[in-house]
C-alpha cells in the first residue's frame, strides 16, 4: 500500500516533487511493510527537499504539509484524458476499455507521454487504494456501476459516453489533488501496461489485514465518540444539510428534463397538423407551411436543451450527491479514529490505576502456595505492568498522532473540497443558464424570421398590420 | 335612431323579395359597406353577470347575462359623451338570433357564436361555464359575433338583430313571430337530399370538402396545443422548485449565499411567467376556434346548395315523368313498366272519356310542374350567386383573419422567448456571484 504525503511548497521552476513518505502505511497496517518496502523504492530523494523520513511523526510538520497552495493553471503539470471507449469480448465477459493519455513533466514519471487502457474495475480499484491510505481525505466519486433507474444498460451509447465524462473528471479531480497526484498507484495507473497493473492490483492488503480494518472500525462505530470537536460537528451538520440540498436539486433536474421530453411529444404533432392544413389553403398555405417550419426549428432546440441538461448538469449534480457519501465516511471515519484514542486513553488510565491499587495489595495465599516470595512475586509483578503501561503508552501516543493528522488533513481538505464544490457548482449552473439563454435566442431568431418574411410579403401585397 | 333606419331595414329581411330584387339589394350592400350597421353605431358586450330566477319548469337556476351597449357614432364624435343605451341578453338569446338568421340567410356564411362549452381545455382551465375566464372569453366572443354580424353587407340591416341590439323586451316574442322556425329545413330533408342530389355545383362540392378538412385539421391543432400547454405549464413550474431549494441551500452557505439566493427569485420569476404566456396562448385558441365552427357555418351553405339543387332535380325529374306518362297516354304506348301497362293488360284499355280526363289533369300537372321548376330553377340560381358571392367573401375573410393571428402566434412567441432570455441571463449573473 503506498499512499504519500507531499510538502506541497513547489517552487515554480522546480517541478520536481519531494520524497513521499509513507506515514499512513505504518500507522495503519503495521504489518505491511514489506509491501511499502516494494513501492517506496521508485522514490528518489530529491535535494532541496527540507522534509525527511525523522520528521514523519512529528505533529507540527505534518500540519505544515497541508498548507495546500491553489494550483495555478499555470503551474499545472500534468493532463489526463480519458476518451475513446472499446468495447472487448472475451469468452467469459464483454467489458469496455477506455483511453487514459497522460501528458506530463513531472520528474517521477519516467516519460512526458503515456496511453494505456483502463476499465471501470480498475478505477474502482484506485478510488480504494487512494481511500485506504488517506481515511480523512476527500476523494471525488467515481460514477455509479450502472443505472437501473434509468433503464439504461451497460453497452448503450449515452450511458457510456456519460460514464466516459464522469472517469475523465474523476481523474482530473485526483490529478489536481496535492496529495493524491503523487501517489504512487496513481502514477501506475497512469503509466503501467494492463499486465503490470494486474500483478500490481493482487499484491494490495491481503483479505486478512482488510477485515483486521473493518473489525477495527466496527468496534470503533460501537465505542462511539465522546468529545467531538465543534468543528466536526458543525461539518456533519453542514453536510446533512448539504446531502438534502443537492439531492432535491438532483431530483428537481430530472423532473424538469421528464416534464421536457413529455412537452416535446405533444408539440411534435403541431408542426404535422399546420402542414396537412397548409394542403387545404391557397392563400393561407405558404404562411401555414411557414410556421410549421418554424414550429419543428424549434421542437429540434428544445430536444437538443433536454440533451444539454441531462450531459452536463445533471451528471455534476449527481457527482456531488455521491460525493455526500464520500463526506458522511470520511466523518465517520474520523469519528472512528478518535474513538480509538480516547479507548486507549482510558484503557491506559485504567491499568495506571491496577498498577496503584496492585502495589498495595499483597496477595499473599496464592504465592505462598505457588512457592515464591511475596517480594519476588510483587516486582515480578510490577514489571509486568510497567512493560504493559509502556507498550499502551507508546500505542496511545501513536493514536494521538493519528488522530491529530486525521483532524488536519481533513480540515484542509475540507477546505479545498469546498472551494472546488463551489466552482464546480457555479459553472455547472453558469453553464445550464447560458444554454438556456441561447436556446431561447435560437427560437427567437426561428419566429422572427417568420415575421420577417410575413412582412414582406405583405408589403408586397399591400396590407400591414402588426401593431 | 330607431326610424331613419327601418326603412332599409324592412327591404332584406324580407323573403317575398323576387329573386332578381334581393340580388340587387346585396349588390348594393357589398358595395356600399356605408350601409352596414357598424358605420352607424359603436356595439359592446361591455360586462357579465350572474343572475339567478326560475326557470321553464319553475326551478332555480343560475345563468348568466351580458350586457350589450350600443352609442351612435356620431354622438361620440360630437365632443359629447352620451350615456350608451344597454339591455342585458343571455347566451340563449344569442343562440335564438342566430338560428333567426340561419334560416333567414341561408345563403350567407353565418359567424358563429363562442363555443357553449369549454372545449380543447387543459388542466388549468375548468371546464365550468360559471369559471370567471371562461365567462370572460366567451364575452368576447359574444361581442366578436356582434361585430361580425353588424359589418355583414347582408345581416347588418336585418331588423331582428336591430331590435336584439335596441330592444330589451319582448324580442323573443318579436323573433317568433316572423315564422322563421316553420321555414326551417328539416334535418332529415337535408340529410336527403346531400345523399340523393345527382349534380350539384361543383364548386359548392368542393367548398364542403374544404369544410370538413378545416374542422378536422383545426380540431386537431387545437387538441394538440391543449395536451402542449399542459405539459408546458408543467415544466415552468417545476423550475419552481429550484426557488425554493436554492433558497433553503443558501441559508447553509457563506459565500455563496447571496448568489444563490437571488438566483432563486428569478427561478420564480420564470416559474410564475408560464400563466400569462398560456393566458395569450388562449387567446390564439379562440381565434382558431372562431373559424372551427365556422366551417360549419360553411358546410351549412353548401348543403343548403345542395337540398335547392335536390329539389330542383325532383321537380324536373317529376315533370319528366309527367310528360312521358302524356306520351303514353297519346299514342297509346307503354315504353315502360308501369302499374297502368299492367292494369290495362289485366283489366283491359280505358274508355276514351276516361283517357281524355286523364290526359287534361296531366296537361294541368304539366304546367303546374313547368311553373315549378322555372321557379326551383331561378331559385336554385339566385342560391348559388349570392351563395357563391358570400363565400368568396367569407375566404377573404378567413385568408385575412388566420394570417392574423399565425402573426400574432409568433408574436407571442417572440415575447415568451425574449422573456426567457431576461430571466436567464439575470439568473446567471446571479450564478457567476455565487
Amino acid at each position: 500500500m503506498s499512499g504519500s504525503v507531499v510538502d506541497n511548497t513547489v517552487s515554480p521552476g522546480n517541478s520536481s516533487v519531494a520524497i513521499p513518505t509513507d506515514i499512513s502505511g505504518q500507522i495503519l497496517d503495521l504489518d505491511e511493510d514489506d509491501d511499502l518496502e516494494v513501492f517506496s523504492k521508485d522514490t528518489t530523494p530529491t535535494d532541496g527537499s527540507s522534509f525527511n523520513a525523522s520528521m514523519q511523526t512529528s505533529p507540527a510538520s505534518m500540519i505544515n504539509q497541508y498548507k495546500f497552495e491553489e494550483d495555478a493553471e499555470d503551474t499545472k503539470d500534468i493532463f489526463v484524458t480519458v476518451d475513446n471507449p472499446e468495447s472487448h469480448v472475451t469468452a467469459i465477459e464483454t467489458y469496455i476499455t477506455y483511453r487514459v493519455v497522460t501528458k506530463t513533466t513531472r520528474s517521477e514519471f519516467d516519460s512526458s507521454e503515456f496511453e494505456v487502457r483502463r476499465r471501470y474495475q480498475d478505477f474502482l480499484w484506485l478510488k480504494g487504494r487512494l481511500e485506504e491510505a488517506h481515511p480523512t481525505l476527500i476523494v471525488h466519486p467515481l460514477p455509479e456501476k450502472f443505472v437501473v433507474k434509468g433503464m439504461v444498460e451497460r453497452f448503450n451509447e449515452d450511458f457510456i459516453e456519460t460514464r466516459r465524462r464522469a472517469l475523465h473528471r474523476f481523474l482530473n479531480k485526483i490529478a489536481e489533488h496535492p496529495i493524491f497526484s503523487s501517489s504512487e498507484d496513481f502514477k501506475i495507473f497512469l503509466t503501467a501496461p494492463s499486465g503490470e497493473l494486474s500483478s500490481h492490483k493482487k499484491q494490495g492488503p491481503g483479505f486478512l489485514s482488510r477485515m483486521g480494518e473493518t473489525v477495527k472500525a466496527v468496534a470503533a462505530a460501537v465505542r462511539g465518540v465522546r468529545n467531538r470537536p465543534l468543528e466536526f460537528t458543525e461539518m456533519q451538520e453542514y453536510v446533512e444539510a448539504f446531502s438534502q440540498k443537492i439531492s432535491s436539486l438532483d431530483k428537481v433536474t430530472q423532473r424538469i428534463v421528464r416534464e421536457q421530453k413529455e412537452y416535446l411529444e405533444e408539440v411534435k404533432e403541431s408542426g404535422p397538423a399546420y402542414a396537412l392544413w397548409s394542403q387545404s389553403e391557397e392563400e393561407l398555405a405558404e404562411p401555414l407551411k411557414n410556421v410549421a417550419g418554424c414550429v419543428d426549428r424549434c421542437c429540434k432546440e428544445t430536444e437538443e436543451q433536454v440533451k444539454n441538461l441531462n450531459d452536463h448538469l445533471i451528471p455534476v449534480l449527481h457527482e456531488y450527491v455521491l460525493c455526500t457519501d464520500t463526506l458522511k465516511a470520511v466523518l465517520r471515519r474520523r469519528d472512528n479514529i478518535q474513538a480509538d484514542f480516547e479507548a486507549k486513553t482510558e484503557a491506559l488510565a485504567t491499568k495506571k490505576a491496577d498498577r496503584d491499587t496492585e502495589s498495595k495489595v499483597l496477595s499473599l495465599a496464592w504465592d505462598s502456595l505457588v512457592g515464591r516470595s511475596p517480594e519476588e512475586v510483587k516486582q515480578q509483578k510490577q514489571q509486568k505492568l510497567k512493560g504493559e503501561i509502556n507498550e499502551m503508552r507508546d500505542d496511545l501516543d501513536k493514536a494521538e498522532d493519528r488522530l491529530e493528522w486525521a483532524n488536519n488533513a481533513l480540515k484542509s481538505d475540507w477546505t479545498r473540497w469546498q472551494k472546488v464544490m463551489r466552482t464546480d457548482l457555479r459553472s455547472a449552473f453558469v453553464d445550464t443558464a447560458e444554454r438556456n439563454v441561447s436556446y431561447y435566442e435560437k427560437c427567437l431568431a426561428v419566429w422572427e424570421s417568420f415575421l420577417h418574411s410575413q412582412r414582406t410579403d405583405a408589403e408586397g401585397n399591400g396590407n400591414v398590420d402588426f401593431s | 335612431m330607431a326610424d331613419s333606419g327601418s326603412e332599409d331595414i324592412a327591404v332584406i329581411g324580407n323573403t317575398d323579395l323576387t329573386p332578381s330584387e334581393s340580388e340587387n339589394n346585396l349588390k348594393n350592400t357589398m358595395v356600399e359597406k356605408g350601409t352596414s350597421l357598424l358605420k352607424k353605431m359603436e356595439i359592446s358586450v361591455a360586462e357579465a353577470e350572474k343572475r339567478t330566477g326560475k326557470n321553464a319548469v319553475n326551478m332555480q337556476e343560475t345563468y348568466t347575462v351580458y350586457l350589450i351597449e350600443t352609442r351612435p357614432v356620431d354622438a361620440a364624435s360630437e365632443g359629447n359623451n352620451p350615456v350608451p343605451d344597454s339591455l342585458w341578453r343571455r347566451y340563449s338569446e344569442f343562440e335564438l338570433l342566430r338560428n333567426y338568421l340561419l334560416v333567414t340567410y341561408p345563403f350567407v356564411v353565418v359567424p358563429p357564436l363562442p363555443e357553449k362549452r369549454a372545449e380543447f381545455v387543459w388542466h388549468k382551465l375548468s371546464a365550468d361555464n360559471m369559471d370567471p375566464d371562461f365567462v370572460e372569453r366567451r364575452r368576447v366572443g359574444l361581442e366578436n359575433f356582434l361585430l361580425r354580424v353588424a359589418s355583414h353587407p347582408a345581416l347588418s340591416s336585418d331588423k331582428i338583430f336591430y331590435l336584439f341590439l335596441t330592444e330589451e323586451n319582448g324580442w323573443k316574442e318579436t323573433v317568433f313571430e316572423t315564422g322563421f322556425q316553420a321555414k326551417a329545413d328539416s334535418r332529415l330533408k337535408a340529410l336527403h337530399a346531400t345523399f340523393r342530389v345527382k349534380n350539384p355545383d361543383k364548386r359548392f362540392a368542393e367548398m364542403k370538402h374544404y369544410g370538413d378538412e378545416l374542422q378536422a385539421v383545426i380540431s386537431q391543432l387545437l387538441r394538440v396545443r391543449a395536451r402542449a400547454a399542459d405539459r408546458l405549464y408543467g415544466v415552468y413550474k417545476v423550475h419552481g422548485n429550484y426557488g425554493r431549494v436554492f433558497s433553503e441551500w443558501s441559508a447553509i452557505e457563506k459565500e455563496m449565499g447571496d448568489g444563490l439566493q437571488s438566483a432563486g427569485h428569478h427561478m420564480d420569476a420564470y416559474a410564475a411567467s408560464v400563466d400569462d404566456i398560456l393566458e395569450e396562448e388562449e387567446h390564439y385558441a379562440d381565434q382558431l376556434k372562431e373559424y372551427l365552427f365556422y366551417a360549419d357555418a360553411l358546410r351549412t351553405v353548401c348543403r343548403k346548395h345542395e337540398l335547392t339543387q335536390y329539389e330542383l332535380e325532383m321537380a324536373v325529374q317529376d315533370l319528366t315523368s309527367k310528360k312521358q306518362q302524356r306520351e303514353e297516354l297519346a299514342t297509346g304506348t307503354i315504353r315502360t313498366f308501369s302499374l297502368k301497362g299492367m292494369t290495362s293488360k289485366l283489366f283491359g284499355q280505358e274508355t276514351p272519356e276516361q283517357r281524355e280526363a286523364k290526359l287534361k289533369m296531366l296537361e294541368t300537372q304539366i304546367e303546374e310542374g313547368e311553373e315549378l321548376v322555372k321557379e326551383r330553377n331561378s331559385e336554385c340560381d339566385e342560391f348559388v350567386k349570392s351563395a357563391w358571392v358570400d363565400i368568396e367573401r367569407f375566404k377573404e375573410q378567413k385568408d385575412h383573419d388566420l394570417r392574423e393571428a399565425l402573426i400574432s402566434y409568433a408574436i407571442m412567441q417572440i415575447s415568451m422567448c425574449k422573456k426567457g432570455i431576461q430571466v436567464w441571463n439575470n439568473a446567471k449573473e446571479c450564478f457567476n456571484k455565487m
